[in-house]
């Protein structure tokens, strides 16, 4: 076996929301048996990615932290069907550059490119087209899973589905994922054609929703919370889908990714970086933007994917203390905690940076995952704001109540006893789980924080 | 552990009968997250009335008793072993100590040595312990009752004053090398606390309760602050005592101690 160096070192982690700082012992291994050995020689691991899941999900305590970026080859494409076969510290920002230009896009893509696949599936991320094509798991063709035991497992939706789908959305929790084919889609150019348009209030936002996702492969709202009175919940909602060739002035190169978004960008970012600046001043900006009547355009895969990207570092404008994002997902049938959710978070003062509200469609067979059909809110809150624990504990209590859960890529500040009612498939995951790793040598510090 | 608005599942408490320690547990307990209480004591019998009270009071908690004697410093590393032995430690709060009310600072050599073997070196020595503990697990929370009197003593308690004095010195210069580590050391300077151990003694200026000092500390640590002055207002009257010329601070607390 040929093991090469692993990087060594010791330093400060948090999850994206800065709470949370541990010291951690970081391995980084460069190739597939180097991890092997690493997880071998472990009492306790866990695999991290870029550091996108908010809370504490990639890091544990007294145990080693797997870095994985440094596993991020394209191991065979297949030009044909699309099939890619990454190692598992791909990220999908280079998965866009380097099959992009012969015409194939990642199937589903969440609001930053800067996720591992890896991370992509242990999440089970989620994007503006959920509600046509699932989330990131569904087009997952197959994966390695490199296991406590020591073991080499491969699963996928036909062998040992069981461990493929308590791998999809699993947290990281059964094992290290090493590779995974994924099935890419295919783009006829590096455009979207996309319209922003207002919505008054939230109702108004939602109403049209509801219109719009029947038609358009990608929608998504963005909600001003700090809106008050007649205008409480104003939005803007984006939605478009791949730019047709034709759909291209001639002389573009279509499959460029460096094109610039042509016409009226929906979402314009100040290009300096955001310290100090007040949420309110930026959500006025942001919607000022967007002209009153609906805007079309051609949009670049950045501006329309990852427009938060553009700005580095942003979850740093919270300062020390970090952020806390909440994201929640309910049926149709209880939609009115949305209003609700956004009421109490604004009540105690939390008026959110950047509220994001989106329809899913179906969800898939991951015992974990996040989506459920329904309505989605995530918001962000800064950790330090009086009285937020309590308001978000009693959120908690009506999600459960209506059936719908919190995402655990988001989370940092969840409640134990609340996870079983959220995920009724806990026990079957955890079954799954303790097969596959009876020590629990796989184990994050959001795993021992949430008991499972 | 601890989550991301500072809410802590597992806490240590050295010095498991004391009222401030145990109001600052409560008080940690109000977050609704606590599921684990370590009370090292001495005297087993007072702690079994605390364990009731505890878990009476929080369902679903499990309070461990330890047995932990200051002096016997051969025994501390097995103690300390013992508490971390099941899952890491959130919080440690250093709460044990001896106020010598009624100690002849002057005569009584054996009195004087207890106190310094108490209050400083066993806090200091089983602070390093958890340090070590907290270095394992990469974070950790170590609250250190320290006084005001570590800043100027009454002529009725300067050796207790100097014990205090050597512990605050010793936590804030550990709070400092520890900066940016994910361990964070919290100094709490309380002035005087209305409890059992004060009952019957002059009663000073800015007094206080154990929940308002606790209070204080639970907001301190999610601040990520190593120092808090319990009342807050106490910090400019130690100022200006630490100001006073010699004579008229003599004059001040001659009075104050005589009550």
């Amino acid at each position: 076996m040929q093991v090469s160096i692993v990087g060594r070192s010791r330093k400060v982690v948090t999850g994206w929301g800065k709470t949370s700082p541990i010291r951690a012992n970081i391995a980084r291994p460069e190739s597939v048996d180097s991890a092997v050995f690493v997880v071998s020689e472990a009492d306790r691991v866990v695999g991290r990615g870029l550091g996108r899941s908010y809370g504490d999900a990639a890091q544990v305590s007294g145990g080693q932290v797997i870095d994985m970026t440094g596993l991020n080859r394209i191991l065979e494409f297949d030009a044909d069907s699309g099939i890619v076969n990454v190692e598992a510290g791909t990220s999908i920002e280079h998965l866009i550059e380097t099959l992009v230009p012969q015409s194939w896009f990642v199937p589903v893509t969440p609001g930053t490119r800067f996720v591992t696949v890896g991370g992509a599936i242990g999440s089970d991320v989620h994007g503006k087209n959920h509600h046509r094509v699932a989330s990131f798991g569904s087009h997952v063709r197959e994966l390695t899973l490199l296991t406590g035991s020591g073991e080499v497992v491969t699963a996928s939706p036909e062998l040992n589905a069981d461990v493929f789908w308590a791998t999809v959305g699993g947290m990281g929790l059964t094992g290290l994922i090493l590779t995974a084919k994924v099935a890419m889609r295919p783009v006829e150019t590096a455009m979207m054609v996309a319209t922003t348009e207002r919505a008054k209030n939230l109702d108004a936002v939602m109403t049209r929703m509801i219109e719009l996702d029947p038609v358009n492969p990608y929608t998504v709202a963005w909600i001003d919370c700090v809106a008050r009175g007649a205008r409480f919940g104003r939005g803007l909602i984006t939605y478009g889908d791949h730019a047709r060739l034709n759909q291209i002035p001639a002389g573009w190169e279509p499959l460029d990714v460096d094109l610039p978004s042509a016409g009226t960008v929906p979402i314009d970012l100040p290009s300096l970086s955001l310290n100090r600046v007040t949420i309110a001043a930026f959500n006025e900006l942001w919607f000022r933007k967007v002209p009153k009547r609906p805007t079309r355009g051609l949009v670049s895969f950045a501006d329309f994917f990852h427009p938060l990207d553009m700005i580095g570092d942003w979850n740093r404008i919270y300062g020390r203390a970090g952020f806390i994002q909440y994201q929640f997902v309910v049926p149709d049938s209880r939609a009115d905690l949305i209003r609700i959710a956004i009421e109490r978070i604004t009540d105690v003062g939390g008026s959110a940076f950047l509220t994001v509200l989106k329809r899913f469609g179906s969800g898939n067979s991951g015992h974990l995952s996040f989506p459920i059909e329904g309505w989605t809110l995530a918001l962000d809150v800064p950790a330090r704001l009086a009285g937020l624990g309590r308001v978000l504990d009693e959120l908690d209590q009506q999600v459960v109540q209506a059936g719908g859960r919190v995402y655990l890529s988001k989370d940092s500040r969840m409640r134990p006893d609340v996870l079983p009612a959220m995920y009724p498939r806990l026990d079957e995951w955890r079954e799954v789980r303790q097969r596959l790793d009876p020590n629990e040598k796989f184990t994050s510090n959001l795993a021992l924080r949430l008991g499972i | 552990m601890r989550d991301g608005l500072g809410a802590v599942q597992r806490v240590l408490l050295l010095g498991g009968t004391s009222e401030i320690g145990l109001a600052i547990v409560r008080e940690l307990g109000a977050a609704g997250r606590l599921q684990w209480v370590g009370l090292a004591v001495r005297s087993l019998e007072k702690a079994v009335t605390v364990k009731e009270d505890l878990e009476r009071d929080y369902v679903g908690m499990e309070v461990e008793v330890f047995d932990f004697d200051a002096l016997r410093t051969d025994d501390h590393q097995q103690l300390i072993d013992a508490t971390f032995a099941q899952a890491p430690v959130d919080c440690v709060i250093s709460a044990f100590g001896l106020l010598g009310a009624d100690l002849d600072q002057q005569r009584d050599v054996e009195g004087v040595r207890e106190l310094l073997e108490v209050n400083y070196v066993a806090a200091v020595t089983t602070g390093t312990l958890v340090i070590k503990k907290f270095e394992d697990q990469g974070y950790g929370s170590l609250v250190v009752l320290s006084s005001v009197a570590a800043e100027r003593s009454r002529l009725d308690n300067y050796v207790y004053a100097s014990t205090k004095a050597g512990l605050d010195s010793w936590a804030s210069g550990l709070a400092d090398a520890l900066a940016g580590t994910g361990i964070q050391v919290l100094v709490v300077r309380p002035g005087f606390v209305h409890t059992k151990m004060t009952a019957g003694l002059a009663v000073a200026p800015l007094a206080t309760t154990p929940d308002l000092v606790a209070k204080q500390t639970v907001n301190a640590l999610r601040r990520g602050s190593s120092l808090v002055w319990a009342p807050a207002a106490v910090r400019p009257l130690m100022s200006t005592l630490r100001h006073l010329p010699r004579p008229v601070f003599r004059a001040v607390t001659k009075r104050a101690s005589k009550g």
